[in-house]
C-alpha cells in the first residue's frame, strides 16, 4: 500500500470498524479509458471494480493495522468474495465500511460494504454498490525467518497521515467519528 | 451448555465452510478429499478455514492447532525429504485428529499436506466441541 486511493477516514473504532470515503473525479485518467466513446455510443466513465476493491482493501487494511497500533505488516492475502451490484460514476462519493470478523496473531478476516453517495442529493439514501470480504495476513507471522525489511513498509507515513488528517488518533481510542447525518 | 451437534450436522457445516473458503462444489467435499491435492487449498486458505470454523462453531482455535507449522522446516524432524522418527512422533502429538497410517509407509515431506482431509477437519472440530462441552 504505497499509494493512497481513499480520501479521508471518517470513522475508526479500534479493532472493530473503519469508514472511509473516496471522491470519484472525472479528472482521474482511468475514467477516460473505462470506457471511451465509440462511433455509435457516448463515453461511459465508470470506476473499474478492481479499483473499488482497492479502496476497500485500504480501508480494511488500515482497520487491521490500527488494531495492533500499526506494529504488524498487514498484507492482503485473499479476497474471499466480492459482489458488485451497481456502478461508480464521477461526481459521486464512495463510502467504504469495513469491519473485522475474526482476528488473531496470524491475521484477520474482514467484511465490508461500499455505498455510492450523491452530493447533489444529500438527503437520498446511499446506493449499495458492493460487498467485499478480505482476508489479511500479518506477514512477519506468516513468513518468520524470511529476510523482510525491519521497517513497516505497509503503513508508510502517507497512510498514518491519512488517519491523522481525518481527525483520528493513531493509537487505541474509543469510537472516533467525524461526520454529520444525514449525508453520511 | 451448547446443544450436542451430531457428526452429520458438523460435517454439513464444515462442508459449507470449505465451499466458501475454497470455492469448490459441495459434491467435491467428501470425507476422504484432501484439502491441498483434491480441493486446491493453498497456505493462506488454512488461515481462512480456521477463521471460518471459529465463526461457524463458536469455538476458539489457536493457529497451528489444526494445521501445525514449524515442523517441516526443522532439521530434527526432516532428513533427506523424509520425516524422521522424532518428526513422526511430533506429528502424532500435534495431529491427534489425523490418520497417519498411510503416511507412515513412505514419510515423504510432500505427503504431509495430504494428511489434511475433510475427515481430519471433522474429527478435529468434534474433539474441540467435546472438550468444550466437558
Amino acid at each position: 500500500m504505497r499509494w493512497i486511493w481513499i480520501d479521508r477516514i471518517i470513522e475508526l473504532q479500534h479493532g472493530r470498524r473503519c469508514v472511509a470515503i473516496k471522491n470519484i473525479s472525472l479528472a482521474e485518467e482511468v475514467l477516460h479509458d473505462h470506457f471511451p466513446a465509440g462511433e455509435d455510443h457516448p463515453p461511459l466513465p465508470v470506476l473499474p471494480n478492481p479499483l473499488i476493491l482497492e479502496g476497500m482493501a485500504q480501508t480494511a487494511g488500515i482497520l487491521v493495522g490500527h488494531a495492533n497500533d500499526f506494529r504488524e505488516k498487514v498484507i492482503l492475502a485473499k479476497v474471499g468474495r466480492a459482489t458488485f451490484t451497481d456502478a461508480a460514476w464521477p461526481g459521486y462519493v464512495l463510502r467504504f465500511t469495513a469491519e473485522i470478523v475474526r482476528m488473531d496473531s496470524a491475521g484477520a478476516s474482514t467484511t465490508g460494504t461500499v455505498h455510492r453517495l450523491d452530493p447533489a442529493r444529500p438527503g437520498d439514501r446511499p446506493a449499495a454498490l458492493a460487498e467485499i470480504e478480505i482476508l489479511f495476513s500479518h506477514i512477519d507471522q506468516a513468513r518468520a525467518g524470511l529476510d523482510l525489511p525491519e521497517h513497516n513498509f505497509v503503513f508508510t507515513r502517507d497512510f498514518l497521515d491519512l488517519v491523522s488528517q481525518g481527525g483520528m488518533r493513531l493509537g487505541a481510542a474509543p469510537a472516533q467519528k467525524r461526520f454529520q447525518e444525514p449525508f453520511l | 451448555m451448547p446443544q450436542q451437534q451430531t457428526q452429520q450436522q458438523v460435517f454439513e457445516k464444515i462442508q459449507q465452510v470449505l465451499i466458501d473458503a475454497l470455492s469448490v462444489d459441495d459434491d467435491e467435499i467428501v470425507p476422504e478429499a484432501r484439502l491441498v491435492s483434491d480441493l486446491g487449498a493453498e497456505s493462506i486458505d488454512f488461515l481462512d478455514i480456521v477463521f471460518r470454523l471459529e465463526k461457524a462453531f463458536g469455538i476458539k482455535i489457536e493457529q497451528s492447532e489444526l494445521f501445525p507449522d514449524n515442523i517441516l522446516n526443522d532439521a530434527r524432524y526432516v532428513s533427506d525429504g523424509k520425516v524422521t522418527d522424532e518428526g513422526l512422533e511430533i506429528l502424532r502429538q500435534r495431529l491427534p485428529h489425523a490418520d497417519l497410517s498411510e503416511f507412515e509407509k513412505d514419510r515423504s515431506v510432500e505427503a504431509v499436506g495430504d494428511l489434511f482431509t475433510v475427515d481430519t477437519v471433522v474429527r478435529f472440530v468434534l474433539s474441540k466441541l467435546e472438550s468444550q462441552a466437558a
